[in-house]
């Protein structure tokens, strides 16, 4: 029997509905990115806006710059984090493993402003100044358990039996772990750090609550600006962020294609 | 006996957990027992003040809005998705169109409710459109009101639907949809009595992953919404920043935190008892539903 036979139109229409609700905003954005207009009716090409993108939009700039601070320093550190996590909770049996794993969880269940809240409030009451190192705390938090999720997912793939070879062999605890265990993870441990930094990249709502002032990331920026309204110079960020977002799907393509299949 | 070094391995991850998310989620729940203090802050007294105010037909109505507006978004997104993803997982070129639906997805959150601004906004596309071709003078208020906050939320959380659905569906034996067309099921009876209930667990996650978000969406209404599409979390917000009750912030977020897990939990028994329903009508009728995925493997 055939794996892939003709499918209904009624599916077929859904999708290609799905496909042109998802782009067709991002289409309008790119094409009005080049006009000429400050308002949103077009009149003629120009390249303005990308030339005041660039050229004079250094608070831009400077947010895009602590974001990828905070998105490298916090999925570094969640990355670690969440990998020892995921390799005690899947290779040990130790007391309240159960409920740790469990629990490691909520943080993903939980509606964002209540943990943009609660930091918040915590930061407060222990008189921690709002700053680029709060955002950096609050991103790692909720960056855990994705890391922990996606490196468990990866180490059930996993034979357990060449660990225990490994110990028969004599290898002590740092050397099963540098050895075998970690290589192994390996290719969810670089998922687990890219979702890690995607997540950073994005999230708006619980940087908004601990953002101190002068510790902008790049959505704030955004948020600051569409709140005055549409704005072309937007419009010509957008273009950029969208490439960078191509550019960046196929290239981690290509290198998890490059590093995992021989 | 070799030594046990799984709490070492975990403790890293417990410490970081319990100091950044168990102590500040406590902290809310203590704060919401607490009088308010003059300037934010709270007074170290015990009070139900706190939760008195949360009876008050202001906030039932923005509750009930913020339950509307979830419930209208999520069925909206699983009835797109299920279809769309049915299409993904049957089609040759699933790879590419999986990156389709995600390439969009990773483009900055606020970028996207942002492009619906230059659409529908009052200096939008749409209107200037309209305008410049004659056809009205004034522009339209698209925006700030409910059904655009629905909008939106479908826009920037649709994949979240799609992903568990495609990898569902994918999984699913087709076969079985075709055994039951040769025992003369119609299309639509084949669909409904053997694709749906063998998805469900797909279905299940779609609902909870769209539901969940758009429940405590505070971005979105915020930007997009008007005083009618008002949801609890711009209320949190407000009473955190703006009029700084500490303990009123700090209640409405657990009552916000009660609510999504009692839809959860709702959603997961009426889920249950409608399997079960499905189950006994299954045994009974002509064209026999399998009862798990797993029951039959080409």
């Amino acid at each position: 029997m055939r794996s892939a036979k003709p499918t209904g139109k009624f599916s077929l229409g859904m999708f290609t509905l799905t496909i042109i609700f998802l782009y067709m905003p991002l289409v309008i954005l790119v094409a009005y990115s080049f006009n000429n207009s400050k308002m949103m009716a077009w009149n003629g090409f120009s390249l303005r806006w990308y030339n005041e993108l660039f050229f004079s939009s250094e608070n831009l700039w400077h947010s895009f710059w602590n974001s990828a601070v905070i998105a490298v320093t916090s999925a570094s550190v969640s990355t670690v984090i969440g990998t020892l996590g995921a390799i005690g909770l899947y290779w040990y049996n130790f007391k309240f493993k159960k409920a740790i794993s469990v629990a490691a969880f909520i943080p993903m269940l939980i509606p964002e402003i209540i943990i943009g809240v609660s930091l918040l409030i915590f930061f407060a009451g222990i008189k921690l100044q709002l700053s680029l190192f709060t955002i950096f705390l609050a991103h790692t938090t909720f960056n855990i358990p994705f890391v922990l999720m996606v490196v468990m997912a990866r180490l059930e793939e996993f034979d357990f039996t060449i660990i225990e070879a490994a110990y028969d062999l004599g290898a002590g605890e740092l050397q099963a772990l540098s050895k075998v265990i970690l290589p192994a993870a390996f290719p969810g441990v670089i998922s687990g750090f890219l979702i890690a930094v995607t997540l950073s990249l994005e999230d708006f709502v619980i940087t908004f609550f601990v953002s101190g002032p002068g510790s902008s990331t790049l959505p704030l920026h955004i948020y600051s600006m569409i709140r005055f309204g549409v704005s072309p110079v937007i419009n010509a960020l957008s273009v950029v962020v969208i490439a960078g977002t191509v550019v960046l799907a196929a290239l981690s393509r290509n290198v998890v294609k490059y590093m995992f299949q021989k | 006996m070799k030594k046990n070094y799984g709490p070492v391995y975990v403790a890293p991850l417990t410490g970081w957990l319990v100091v950044f998310f168990a102590i500040p989620i406590s902290i809310i729940v203590y704060y919401s027992f607490l009088k308010k203090g003059f300037n934010g802050g709270v007074m170290h007294e015990f009070s139900l003040d706190a939760f008195r105010a949360l009876y008050n037909p202001t906030i039932f109505k923005i509750a009930f809005n913020t339950f509307w507006i979830a419930c209208a978004s999520t069925a909206v997104m699983v009835a797109l998705a299920i279809p769309a993803s049915y299409f993904m997982a049957r089609s040759r070129h699933k790879n590419l169109y999986m990156l389709l639906v995600i390439v969009p997805f990773w483009t900055n959150f606020l970028i996207r409710v942002y492009a619906w601004m230059a659409i529908l906004g009052n200096n939008g596309i749409l209107n200037s459109t309209l305008i410049s071709m004659g056809l009205m003078h004034e522009h339209i208020q698209f925006l700030y009101n409910t059904n655009a906050v629905i909008l939106v939320t479908v826009y920037t959380y649709l994949p979240f639907a799609i992903l568990p659905l495609y990898s569902t569906i994918e999984k699913f034996d087709f076969s079985l949809v075709e055994a039951a067309r040769d025992l003369g099921a119609t299309k639509f009876t084949a669909t409904v009595r053997v694709l749906l209930p063998n998805i469900r667990g797909g279905i299940t996650t779609a609902v909870l992953f769209t539901f969940i978000p758009a429940f405590g969406n505070y971005a979105v209404p915020q930007i997009i919404g008007g005083s009618d599409s008002y949801m609890l979390g711009n209320v949190i917000a407000r009473e955190l920043t703006v009029t700084r009750n500490w303990p009123l912030a700090s209640s409405i977020s657990m009552a916000l935190t009660a609510l999504t897990t009692l839809g959860v939990l709702l959603f997961m028994r009426l889920n249950r008892s409608s399997m079960e329903s499905a189950r006994e009508s299954a045994t009974s009728a002509p064209v026999k539903t399998p009862q798990s995925g797993t029951g039959a493997t080409a």
